[in-house]
């Protein structure tokens, strides 16, 4: 069985190293789009990364989880190449889905990833599916469902989480609420205070944690993906955490409170794990600006790599319809 | 019916269409351990119509799965196992329940492969009863398939007797898609010799079950039934000379075997259990007059349930079903009226 990993200087450097990462990267996704280059739509991650690389620092290379369609940072946290995620989003034939599939449409067998995915909640069911796979064949695996509060409104989640308990299947739900379903506020639109009565609802270990804090976030992963490996059963955590972008790029956010915003960009979760590292005494200031400063030399150049990759051929168009 | 071309008959043994799927799953069960059962009382109960009867005893709870009644989370958890290596056979007891899995099938399994660029495959059967009979009423009496068979990704079977029914359903299991396996409940005591063991019948290929010269009737499932008493009627009591052809699958569809059966026969009229408007009588005879119009003698038919819901009492609901008779009648019409 699969050891925990454990939070020492090289996974806390490695937990620094991802965020700024994504955060990068979906800077660089912005400018893409601005410039043209995204046709389609595309959803940032930025202000939610300690979510995603919190989770998947806990998780082994062989473990799966199942994204949502603001899951580039998910696919980065879990391995993935960012040249060849520049190059989807941008409909280019070296990316994930040889430039069909964009942003919400990233599978990567490499890394476990069952895919971002355009239908909310549409993902809920593939990774507890994954996780019953891994129980039935006694693999060890873990599977890890990400979706956004707009799922706590599915009866998917709630089909899947009834079978999930009922079978002790490894599967984490982690609920990313950011606050907003689209345009509404989740508050609008919920009934059942606190939310995470819905785990509880079928007997599943459930707690709400700072989303914004990923040495939170990585604690309570820790906790549930043990528990799973064990075959103790799912857990569902729901993580607060704050969209700094819109629903998707273009949207001007004239929905949003701009005390709201302050808020919790005062609490940004880099900053925060800049803090911790210089107060643990893991990295100087002066080394966290070099790390960032060459995590942004890479994604740039990344960025620029993808750029020049050409789209797809029209011979493209009909593969893969069927298996072989 | 005569036995089919592609298969080789071992033993005498005549068994029932339910009988044949069920011997194909547990030989598809044992050869392949990834192979797994779930559904709604597929395992203890035996199914409801007891249509998996003694696998729960064969295979245990780690490969028989009985459910809670969730279609969508059924269907979207054995896309999620497929993707990670299981070959789940998902049962839905009623056709009509497939409109609860819709996004799981059409958004999901439909799409991976495409999406994945061929990374991850969606290996799967969704076995389903549909069919008009019983007296079940409108919401369990449909024949959808051709909705599905308008999703590409999806292969979507249809098999009309017990030997093509396990040759069809072993080559489901080993396909590496989703793919839809409707059998029509009336057409599952229907007793047929089928061969033991190995049997494999490629999806994607249609079957003639009667052979002719003047008219092609195109059928599947419990319609190619239908066509084949009428044809006997019309070649003794108007001596026509009828073809049969089953198309067993519709996705794949065996464009081949229907232009070259119209190419000989020069009539075609096409037949189904489903509502007309919009389903597969409209896509095949559309095909027929794109592809070979120029060996048409009369303008392609099609003859199929009304577009109506199904109504529950034995008076109306034997209206809805295409009959023998209104298959001779229309076939008439295609010869003038007369010969």
């Amino acid at each position: 069985m699969t050891m925990a990993p454990k939070l020492n200087k090289a996974k806390s450097i490695e937990l620094y190293r991802d965020m700024v990462t994504i955060r990068t990267f979906e800077e660089e996704v912005r400018k893409m789009f601005s410039a043209g280059l995204a046709p389609g739509l595309v959803h940032l991650y930025s202000g939610q990364e300690a979510v995603g690389v919190g989770t998947c620092a806990v998780l082994s290379a062989d473990d799966y989880i199942a994204s949502h369609h603001r899951g580039h940072g998910h696919c980065i946290a879990k391995g993935g190449d960012i040249t060849r995620l520049f190059a989807e989003i941008i409909g280019r034939r070296p990316g994930y889905s040889l430039g069909r599939g964009g942003s919400m449409h990233i599978h990567d067998p490499e890394t476990g990833n069952l895919g971002t995915n355009g239908i909310v909640g549409g993902s809920v069911p593939l990774a507890t599916g994954a996780a019953l796979s891994a129980k039935l064949r006694g693999t060890g695996q873990v599977a890890v469902s990400f979706f956004g509060d707009g799922v706590l409104n599915q009866g998917i989640l709630f089909e899947s989480m009834n079978m999930a308990a009922l079978w002790s299947l490894p599967v984490v739900f982690v609920c990313e609420n950011n606050g907003y379903g689209e345009f509404t506020e989740i508050d609008d639109v919920t009934a059942g205070r606190p939310y995470s009565k819905r785990g509880e609802a079928f007997d599943i270990p459930s707690g709400k944690y700072d989303g914004m804090d990923v040495l939170v976030v990585f604690d309570a992963v820790s906790k549930a993906v043990e528990r799973a490996r064990k075959g103790d059963g799912p857990s569902f955590l729901i993580f607060d955490t704050y969209r700094y972008s819109g629903h998707s790029v273009g949207d001007k956010q004239e929905y949003k409170d701009e005390k709201e915003r302050q808020l919790w960009e005062s609490r940004d979760p880099i900053q925060k794990m800049a803090k911790a590292m210089a107060d643990m005494k893991l990295a100087s200031k002066r080394d966290l600006e070099k790390m960032d400063e060459e995590i942004s030399a890479t994604v740039v150049a990344a960025a620029k790599e993808a750029r020049k990759m050409p789209a797809p051929g029209a011979d493209d168009l009909t593969r893969h319809i069927y298996a072989p | 019916m005569p036995p089919d071309s592609n298969s080789n008959i071992q033993s005498d043994r005549i068994i029932t269409l339910k009988a044949a799927v069920l011997e194909a799953m547990v030989e598809e069960m044992e050869s392949d351990e990834n192979v797994i059962l779930i559904g709604e009382d597929v395992g203890a109960a035996g199914g409801v119509f007891k249509q998996t009867e003694g696998l729960f005893e064969n295979f245990g709870t780690g490969r028989v799965i009985d459910t809670p009644i969730s279609e969508s989370a059924i269907f979207g958890l054995s896309v999620g196992a497929a993707m990670a290596g299981s070959r789940p056979i998902i049962e839905v007891m009623f056709g009509d329940f497939l409109t609860l899995v819709m996004d799981q099938l059409v958004n999901q399994a439909a799409k991976v492969h495409y999406m994945s660029a061929g990374g991850f495959n969606v290996p799967l059967v969704l076995r389903t009863g549909i069919g008009i009979g019983g007296n079940l009423g409108p919401q369990h009496s449909q024949s959808l398939h051709s909705w599905l068979a308008h999703i590409p990704g999806l292969k979507v079977v249809m098999p009309s007797s017990a030997n093509d029914a396990k040759g069809l359903f072993k080559a489901a299991v080993r396909d590496n898609n989703p793919v839809i396996f409707m059998e029509d409940r009336m057409t599952y005591n229907l007793v047929e010799h089928v061969p033991t063991g190995e049997h494999v019948i490629p999806l994607g290929s249609a079957a003639v079950k009667r052979k002719g010269v003047e008219i092609t009737i195109f059928a599947i499932s419990r319609a190619v039934h239908t066509a084949l008493a009428a044809a006997e009627i019309l070649l003794e009591e108007e001596n026509i000379s009828t073809e049969v052809v089953d198309l067993r699958t519709l996705a794949p569809l065996d464009i081949k075997t229907i232009i070259s059966s119209v190419n000989k026969t020069g009539r075609a009229l096409v037949l189904d259990g489903g509502h007309q408007s919009f389903g597969i009588t409209g896509e095949i005879a559309a095909t027929i007059g794109e592809l070979t119009f120029d060996y048409l003698d009369a303008p392609v038919m099609r003859l199929a349930a009304p577009d109506i819901p199904v109504p529950y009492g034995p008076s109306l609901e034997s209206m809805m079903v295409p009959s023998v008779d209104q298959v001779v009648a229309k076939v008439l019409t295609m010869f003038g009226g007369s010969v």
